[in-house]
Parts: C-alpha cells; sequence; structure tokens
C-alpha cells in the first residue's frame, strides 16, 4: 500500500523553481532517505508533505489525504522531528512529552502513559525532571524524536536528525531509528550518506527539484557502476547538474 | 481543547521567567508609590488633581498592563525563531488557537498585576468600595488590547524589534495619550484628536469611573475599548494565519 503519493508536486518562489513535477511513491512501513546537496528541494519537498508550505501546483496524497484539500487530516497522521532540536526550552522533559499529546488529542490520563511509554523506551528515566534547556545536544534531540513519535504517526518525517551530533550519540540514535523500522512510515532527510545507506530500505536522490535517481543503496550503486555509496551519490546526483 | 492545552505551555514559560514577572508587577507599584509620594508633598489644591490617589491608581493598573504587549510579543516572537514552531505549524493546532493560547495565560497576570496596584492604592488612602472590584473586571478588556497588539507585532516582527516597539515605542505612545499624565485636553488641537481615536485615554476613562463608582461613565469609552480589543485580536489572528501560510 502506498503510503505518501506525489502528482507532479511543483513549488516555485517567485522566478525559482525549488522542487519541479516531483513523482514520488513511499509504501508503508518503509524506511526512505531523500538525499540531495543544499538547495536540491528536499526540505521544501519535506515542507509541502508536511503541510508547512502550500504547492504551487501538483499535490501529494498521505495514507489517501491530499495535502492541498484536507491539510487537517493529514497534520492528524504524520509527526515531525524538524533539522533544528525542536522542544520547549522551559518545560521538562515530562512536560514536553504530555504537552505534545495532549496537542494531538490525548487526554490528561493517556498523555501521561503515553510519557511513561516514550520516557522508557528512549530511557529517558534520569532526565525526566530535567528542563530541556539544560539538557546536551543528545539528550535534546532524542527527546525530540520522542515528542515526534509520542502521537504514534502513521508517517515519521525525521528531517537531519543526527546533525551536529558526537559519532556516539549518532550511532545511539541510528539504534532508535532502527526500531522504528516497519512499525511506521519514516520520510528521512540526511547529509550524512552512510546513514542512508545503513538505514534505509530505499534511497531517492535530489537534484535542483528533481528525483534523478531512486532504489534501494544496493541498486543505486549498482546503477553508478561503483561499490562506494558516496561516489554513487556524487555521480548520480553530479550527473543530474551536468 | 488544544488552545487550553497550548495556554498552559505558555503560562509554564512565562511563569518560570520570574525577572520578567516581578518587572511587570513592581514597576507600576514603584510608579505609584514614587507619584503619590510626590502628590502627598504637594500642599492640597496647588497640584494638580489627577495624581490624587483616586485618579493615579486607575490609571496606573491601565499603565501597567501596557508591559502585556512586551510578554506577549517576546513570547510568540521568540517562539517563531524556535524549530519548536514549525513542530506546531506541521500539528492540529489552527491560528486561532494559537492566538488564544498565548493570550489566555496573561489575562490572569493582568487581573492579578490589577489587583496588587488596587491593594497598594488602599494602603497609600484610596477608600475601599465594591466597585474597585468593577474597575478590575473593566480591565480585562484594556488587557486584551495590549496583549492583541504584542501579538500582532510578534507575528511580523523579531525578538530584538518587538522589544524596541513593544518594549518602549507602545508603552510611551500608550501613556502620552491615555490622560494619566497629563489631560490630553490641555494640549488640544491634533493631539486631542489622536487621543481621543487612540483606545488609551478611553481605557484610563473607563477604569476611573469604574473604580469611582460612577457605573453610567463607564460605557461610552469602554465600548472603544472592547471595538480595539476585537479588531486587534481578529487582525493578529489573520496575520498569524499569513504568516503560516507564507512559511
Amino acid at each position: 500500500m502506498e503510503a505518501i503519493k506525489t502528482n507532479n508536486l511543483t513549488k516555485k518562489y517567485k522566478d525559482k523553481t525549488a522542487v519541479n513535477k516531483l513523482n514520488l511513491t513511499v509504501r508503508k512501513g518503509e524506511l526512505y532517505a531523500l538525499l540531495g546537496v543544499n538547495g536540491a528541494g528536499k526540505s521544501t519537498t519535506i515542507k509541502m508533505l508536511s503541510c508547512l508550505t502550500r504547492p504551487t501546483s501538483g499535490d501529494a496524497v498521505l495514507m489517501g489525504h491530499s495535502v492541498v484539500s484536507d491539510p487537517d487530516r493529514v497534520k492528524a497522521i504524520i509527526n515531525v522531528s524538524p533539522q533544528e532540536t525542536a522542544v520547549a526550552a522551559k518545560l521538562s522533559v515530562r512536560e514536553n512529552l504530555e504537552f505534545i499529546a495532549r496537542i494531538y488529542g490525548a487526554d490528561k490520563k493517556q498523555a501521561k502513559e503515553k510519557a511513561d511509554k516514550m520516557i522508557e523506551d528512549f530511557s529517558m528515566e534520569e532526565i525526566v525532571k530535567s528542563k530541556a534547556s539544560t539538557l546536551s545536544g543528545g539528550w535534546q534531540r532524542r527527546l525530540s524524536i520522542a515528542m515526534a513519535l509520542i502521537s504514534e504517526p502513521e508517517i515519521l518525517f525525521l528531517d537531519e536528525p543526527t546533525l551536529g551530533l558526537d559519532v556516539l550519540a549518532r550511532r545511539e540514535l541510528w539504534r532508535v531509528i532502527e526500531k522504528l523500522k516497519g512499525k511506521m512510515t519514516i520520510i528521512l532527510t540526511t547529509h550524512y550518506l552512510e546513514e542512508a545507506e545503513s538505514l534505509s530500505d530505499r534511497v531517492g536522490i535530489m537534484s535542483r527539484g528533481v528525483l534523478c535517481a531512486e532504489g534501494t543503496a544496493a541498486e543505486l550503486k549498482a546503477k553508478a557502476g561503483t561499490d562506494d555509496f558516496e561516489e554513487t551519490f556524487i555521480r548520480l546526483a553530479g550527473e543530474a547538474v551536468k | 481543547m488544544r488552545a487550553l492545552t497550548f495556554a498552559s505551555r505558555n503560562t509554564k514559560e512565562l511563569t518560570r521567567d520570574l525577572l520578567t514577572m516581578l518587572f511587570g508587577i513592581a514597576f507600576p507599584l514603584v510608579l505609584l508609590l514614587l507619584l503619590s509620594a510626590i502628590n502627598n508633598s504637594i500642599p492640597k489644591g496647588a497640584g494638580p488633581t489627577m495624581f490624587n490617589i483616586e485618579n493615579l491608581a486607575p490609571g496606573i493598573t491601565v499603565f501597567g498592563l501596557s508591559f502585556l504587549s512586551l510578554f506577549s510579543s517576546m513570547i510568540i516572537a521568540k517562539d517563531r525563531t524556535t524549530s519548536f514552531v514549525l513542530r506546531l505549524f506541521t500539528s492540529p493546532i489552527k491560528p486561532r488557537e494559537f492566538i488564544l493560547g498565548y493570550t489566555l495565560p496573561l489575562l490572569p497576570m493582568a487581573i492579578i498585576q490589577t489587583a496588587i496596584c488596587y491593594a497598594c492604592a488602599l494602603i497609600l488612602g484610596l477608600k475601599f468600595s465594591a466597585s474597585l472590584l468593577v474597575a478590575i473586571a473593566v480591565n480585562i478588556p484594556v488587557a486584551v488590547v495590549f496583549i492583541a497588539l504584542g501579538l500582532l507585532f510578534g507575528s511580523v516582527l523579531n525578538e530584538k524589534a518587538v522589544g524596541g516597539v513593544c518594549g518602549a515605542l507602545l508603552t510611551n505612545l500608550s501613556a502620552w495619550f491615555s490622560n494619566i499624565w497629563f489631560d490630553t485636553s490641555m494640549v488640544g488641537g491634533a493631539f486631542k484628536a489622536v487621543a481621543d481615536i487612540l483606545p488609551f485615554s478611553h481605557a484610563v476613562n473607563a477604569a476611573r469611573a469604574a473604580a469611582a463608582g460612577n457605573f453610567d461613565a463607564i460605557f461610552p469609552d469602554l465600548w472603544w475599548v472592547i471595538g480595539y480589543a476585537v479588531v486587534i485580536l481578529a487582525a493578529a489572528v489573520t496575520v498569524f494565519s499569513l504568516k503560516l501560510k507564507r512559511n
């Protein structure tokens, strides 16, 4: 079953076309990594899919709901972990989690139960009363992802989830993301190619607003004629630029 | 329900910034104490009557509310600069729920601030009467005007700019055109005309009438204030919606 299907999805800012007639299909339960150099259009694509910005033309359907005609239904079934850590600084870890749960419709008791589960799943017992602003970058990012998961979204957008983290914190988050695979549809954007290769079921490479290559990491490597994924990316994204 | 949840978060954010809270409450009290002391040192009948405690106290309560603009503009402008707001924009919260969620936590603050001002005024010689409770209620739409102005500016300006606009410009404008510090009819002309159009002098007139128990005189002025509150709040929702769509 298709979780996401875009139909000639386009976004123009004045004279610049950020995303041009994108046709993308993501299957339910799949972890799909969207790669591209800066300005390739992946952030704009995520913004359109998460109803942050309206497409100039075309449409995207998420679990049967259009981002153009039915954004409220889309917002109810998705959640986003933005690129920068998105937590309420003066709220504690538990308060942040319960706040998001309640925004998505949980009552007080349900919100507490959901927060308990997230605290356990993300091993946050020791920091549960700490204010978000006092946490390290790794813990803040982990909380940010837990806040995205507490609404039990059908589609989760992870925008550069490990950006700026040290290698240990990054590997720890990889383990968290791996555990989520198959439970929900995940769209991952990242600049770390080894992250995309390691975690994703399929990879899409965007360049200049269009999807220039798509497939499993192995398929893309075969297409580029190399065993190195970084070289694969350079060849495929570079080819599209020529 | 979502608006109340969001309001609860904003209440926590505001009340955990104790320095700002204390400044908001203490500054009007300091003014009240200083001006009362000055007024008491002037022989009776020689100074202006507007600094008598029965005139001064309602005026100071209204002036104190102008700081709510700073608080509301700062919290919305601060949120807009963080990724936290992106998370909220992708959630099911609607623009009117955002604005309500930013407004509600500041209303109890407005009531507490006004009550503390009147309590201080009682110590300074203001006679207690039940009409003071009406005066506190009259300040609620006045508070909405100031909160909505802050939300409107906070929706379009950055954190640094709202400090200047709401912290300096708005508090000065609301003071000059309010009838608190001097009678605008003494200046007359265009100045008086502008003062009559803006809501600030009407807010002070209504507060003074309520505190004096002159209830018939509240409403011509309070209608102005309520009208401004509705229009500015609607403008804040509209501007916030537009900013959200243009994200």
